[in-house]
């Protein structure tokens, strides 16, 4: 399988107050297209930084980040956002749906951006929300929904671009355990049946057990 | 236990950027509304400045200003031998007899027209009214055609300045001196001789007469003594009194349309006080559900809320008052509706105004931080402690 | 179409601070176009005069009048048309300071007919001028007294003492909008005659004069001649076009109107501290939805749209509603202030100004939440947990 993401010598540090903080120092990443990867590691360890950059919406301070050919670190701030639009799907770990618009617009918001017509954009949003099994709750807003759901919204909307990655940040961390357990099941599923690159960051190790392959981080170095 | 006011400012003092925009529109409000008040009192002022109590003004009847008055010659005779007129050191009764009119002139600003009201007066007028006081020149001299120019008109009007000539009646008049009277209504006057003007402006009689009284306790009196003779077709007015009616429909519009204004102005300010105490109660549900779990009682909170509002409100209101407090400096002239003549006046803060914008404000912060405040004391505890 | 439908359920979900937003941008509205129209309205009232009248007066002051003979003079001058002769009466309808309007005897029958403006029925006309002691009302003054044709009238003069009856014969009504309604005129004669009965040195005078002028073109020039016939009189007189009188007039109160014309510029203001409050506020609580939009790929334009496009809405309700809230509220003003108003006429500048300053307002309140949405970094918005 030919590596899908390709990160090398990649730093990251913040300034406070003159003083540099640093946050990822010299990280080497490959991941295989197809990979469900979970990254571990303690909270502070820069885990979400380094998804972040995966995603294209941090920058690193040095270093490379290639998604599939594009080499992302080099982007500018429009680019990157059309680009992130096309390839990337996100998956919040407090879901960040809007709270005004139905389950359906939530997920057809992405596609939004697309020049798909409004009835092909309806045939996507219903696949979507059917793999998530959501296809009994397309007009629900999300304050009507429980956790476990919104964030099976949030995964349909992640999906429904047909994106080359899914990036998720502690997906379960807010849910109770079951719906944690279906979350992470859908996620591989996702990756098993419908052949999605998946990257997973998360300090769960019962939801790290889903993933096939496993990464540590550890004060901003990869084990 | 009532919660303390640090706390309520320091909370204010969180969302600084909601907090100074409220403040600043309150500022607005207040301004607007003393504005209109400092007006309204400066014009009365100007006016009233003009009459001395003791003084007592005789004026045809039902006619309300000097502008539509005369007096006939058996009148003015009437009025001339009362006994109840002060005399003043040399022995002399202070009475006299004025004749008044309006003039046309053209304004050194924009070269419109504006009456000037001309006054001719008797020597003694300048002991029976107030302080005249020449700030250059020197008085007209009885007999010629010579005048004095009230200062307010002087800086006003073309070809009225020292030493210039104003032509009114057919007759030139050379401006020899410029007087000022303490701000009162007779800055914003020409005088001159009488036995000059009467001729000059047409007039077979005087307009009004004015006396001094020996006994000022005395003068309804005296009103009902002259009033008895059927040919005393007069009004007798206390100076102070005839001045103050006369300011009344300019004053009296002015606040009308200022309080309307300022009322309507007000409830921009006081939506804009509650949509900012409305969101500080939303975003502090937990923080208010955990002083009720300490044990501050509803009251305490609802005290809490409105003290925050009412800070608001004050520091605006004061810095309002500061900003019109900075008009007095400003000097506004306009046409008088009870003379038609042009009058100066300055914008005059009073103790009654700052008290009264002092209120108006506080009832603006009642009023826009009341419903929010109900709000917060109804929060209940386990729910808001759960919400996030 | 979808960022419509964005723009519109936000703002509904906070409907009270909504609701009080729109009403507070709707009550200033209202006061901004109630106070310019307060001031257009006695500048309209001059704009409809027409421009061949003019109105010769004392020179020295309208409070001394002309001698009579003056008008035959003033007939004989080129251009001139025909002349009546006005004078201000300023009774009080029973007697009660807070009745006040405008009354003037007038005369001849010329003088009425110069009033192409004021539309009175041929038979009214008739009558007034069939009746000695006749008068003719403003529709709007006849209105507020609830006076009908042939009510007797009884004013107490002021300036001419007594109490005068009239018998109203004639309600006239304006041409067009902005005509005063508000006054009451009777005869010359009749005023004239009972003048000289009770005050024989106050008679035989007119107030004014008004010259209709074949053409509009020359009233300088005709007016400096009606001057310079009684150059060297002992009454020498002012000829200016009624339009310029009543302008002239206006601007012996121009300091109150510059008043109130900066009032309704810091009315805006307040407007605009409203409006701006409500939008940071909105904005502020929104940040981590901002940041999402950012991550699925949307862009600049389409984030400053949605604030834009609210603040805007919200402005554009607010405005729209203020305006017509201004109908009733004139309305009263009207009639709590007769006498002083003669009707009003809602300037189509007022509007589009007020429109104008709506969507400036609307934009204004939008820049600093759009300033903080764009400047926002994803990753600190998402942290911002909503």
């Amino acid at each position: 399988m030919p590596a899908i993401v390709k990160i090398s010598n990649l730093s990251k540090s913040y300034r406070r107050d003159s003083i540099r903080i640093p946050v990822l120092e010299n990280i080497n990443l490959e991941v295989e297209a197809g990979d469900f990867l979970a990254l571990m590691g303690p909270s502070g360890s820069g885990k979400t930084t380094l998804l972040n950059m995966i995603g294209g919406i941090d920058k690193p301070s040095a270093g490379d980040v290639f998604v599939g050919d594009v080499p992302i670190h080099r982007l500018s701030d429009a680019a990157l956002a059309t680009w992130r639009a096309r390839h990337v799907g996100f998956v919040f770990q407090f879901y960040n749906l809007m709270p005004v618009l139905t389950a359906f617009e939530n997920v057809e918001l992405p596609l939004l951006l697309t020049r798909l017509s409004k009835t092909e954009r309806r045939k996507h949003v219903e696949l979507a929300l059917s793999i998530v099994g959501l296809q009994d709750r397309i007009n629900h807003y999300p304050r009507q929904l429980s956790g476990g759901q919104e964030q099976r919204v949030a995964i349909a909307r992640a999906l429904v671009t047909d994106p080359t990655l899914i990036l998720a940040d502690e997906p379960t961390g807010d849910l109770d355990k079951n719906s944690a357990e279906e979350v992470m099941t859908l996620l591989s599923q996702l990756n098993s049946q419908h052949g999605k690159t998946i990257i997973v960051v998360t300090h769960d190790p019962r939801a790290a057990d889903k993933a096939r392959s496993h990464r540590n981080l550890d004060k901003g170095e990869l084990a | 236990m009532a919660i303390p006011l640090k706390y309520s400012i320091r909370s204010l003092l969180a969302r600084r950027m909601t907090m100074i925009l409220t403040v600043f529109g309150i500022t607005l409000v207040v301004f607007v509304f003393t504005a209109v008040l400092m007006l309204a009192t400066g014009l009365q002022k100007t006016l009233v400045g003009s009459g001395i109590d003791e003084n007592a003004i005789v004026i045809r009847e039902s006619s309300n200003t000097e502008i539509q008055s005369f007096i006939t010659r058996y009148q003015a005779g009437v009025i001339q031998t009362l006994p109840d007129i002060a005399l003043n050191a040399d022995g002399q009764s202070m009475v006299t007899g004025e004749v008044v009119a309006l003039i046309s002139k053209n304004r050194r600003d924009n070269s419109r027209p504006g009456n000037i009201m001309v006054r001719g007066i008797q020597p003694m007028s300048l002991s029976v009214h107030k302080d005249i006081n020449l700030t250059s020149g020197r008085i007209f001299e009885f007999g010629q055609t010579e005048i004095i120019v009230g200062k307010r008109i002087a800086e006003r009007f073309q070809g009225c300045g020292l030493g210039e000539t104003v032509t009114f009646g057919m007759t030139d008049w050379k401006v020899v001196g410029i007087f000022e009277t303490g701000g009162s209504s007779f800055e914003s006057e020409i005088w001159g001789d009488v036995e000059q003007f009467l001729p000059a402006l047409g007039r077979p009689v005087f307009s009004s007469m004015t006396f001094r009284l020996k006994d000022p306790a005395q003068f309804s009196q005296v009103r009902d003594r002259v009033k008895s003779d059927p040919r005393m077709t007069v009004d007798l007015k206390r100076e102070k009194q005839y001045y103050d009616d006369q300011s009344r429909q300019t004053a009296t519009f002015i606040r009308v349309l200022g309080i309307v204004i300022s009322v309507v102005f007000s409830l921009g300010a006081i939506i804009g006080a509650m949509i900012t105490m409305y969101a500080a109660v939303a975003n502090r549900t937990r923080e208010i559900a955990t002083m009720r779990a300490l044990g501050f009682q509803r009251p305490s909170i609802l005290l809490g809320f409105l003290t925050e509002s009412i800070v608001i409100s004050l520091v605006g209101g004061a810095l309002g008052l500061l900003a019109a407090s900075s008009l007095q400096l400003l000097r506004v002239s306009t046409i008088n509706w009870d003379t038609f003549s042009d009058l100066t006046f300055d914008f005059a803060l009073t103790p009654n105004i700052v008290v009264t914008v002092i209120i108006f404000s506080l009832i603006m912060g009642l009023l826009g931080g009341f419903l929010p405040a109900v709000r917060a004391s109804r929060i209940k505890i386990i729910e808001a402690l759960r919400a996030e | 179409m979808w960022v419509l439908r964005l723009i519109l359920r936000n703002t509904g979900r906070h409907k009270l601070r909504t609701i009080l937003t729109i009403l507070g941008l709707a009550v200033a509205t209202m006061s901004f176009v109630v106070i310019r129209t307060l001031i257009s309205s006695w500048y309209a009232s001059a704009e409809v005069i027409p421009p061949n009248r003019l109105v010769t007066r004392n020179a020295v002051s309208l409070v001394f009048g002309l001698p009579l003979a003056y008008e035959d003079k003033i007939k004989r001058v080129e251009g001139v048309e025909s002349v009546g002769r006005g004078n201000w009466f300023g009774g009080l309808y029973n007697n009660d300071p807070k009745n006040f309007f405008a009354n003037f005897a007038v005369g001849p029958e010329a003088y009425l007919d110069m009033y192409s403006e004021f539309v009175l029925p041929p038979e009214q006309r008739a009558d007034y001028f069939n009746t000695k002691n006749g008068a003719v009302a403003g529709r709007r003054l006849a209105d507020r007294f609830g006076w009908k044709i042939g009510d007797i009238i009884r004013l107490t003069g002021q300036i001419y003492p007594g109490d005068w009856e009239f018998v109203l014969k004639g309600i006239y009504k304006g041409s067009q909008q902005g005509v005063d309604e508000n006054s009451f005129i009777f005869h010359w004669e009749y005023f004239d005659e009972r003048i000289k009965q009770t005050f024989p040195e106050m008679g035989g005078e007119a107030g004014w004069f008004l010259v209709k002028i074949s053409n509009p073109k020359q009233a300088a020039g005709i007016g400096a001649a009606i001057d310079d016939i009684f150059k060297n009189s002992p009454a020498q007189t002012l000829t200016e076009t009624e339009k310029e009188f009543s302008l002239n007039f206006l601007a012996m109160m121009d300091s109150l109107i510059a008043g109130l014309t900066i009032m309704s510029y810091l009315i805006i203001g307040v407007i605009l501290l409203v409006l701006v409050n409500t939008m940071a506020m909105s904005a502020r609580e929104r940040m981590s939805e901002y940041a999402v939009l950012k991550t699925l790929g949307f862009k600049t334009y389409h984030i400053s749209g949605l604030i834009v496009g609210e603040s805007l809405l919200l402005a554009g309700v607010g405005g729209v509603l203020g305006v017509l809230l201004t109908y009733p509220v004139l309305d009263g003003i009207s009639r709590a202030l007769q006498g002083f108003f003669s009707g009003f006429a809602m300037n189509s500048l007022t509007v589009i100004l007020s429109a104008v300053f709506m969507v400036v307002v609307g934009i204004l309140a939008a820049i600093f939440p759009v300033y903080r949405a764009l400047r926002l970094s994803i990753v600190e918005g998402l942290r911002h947990v909503g």
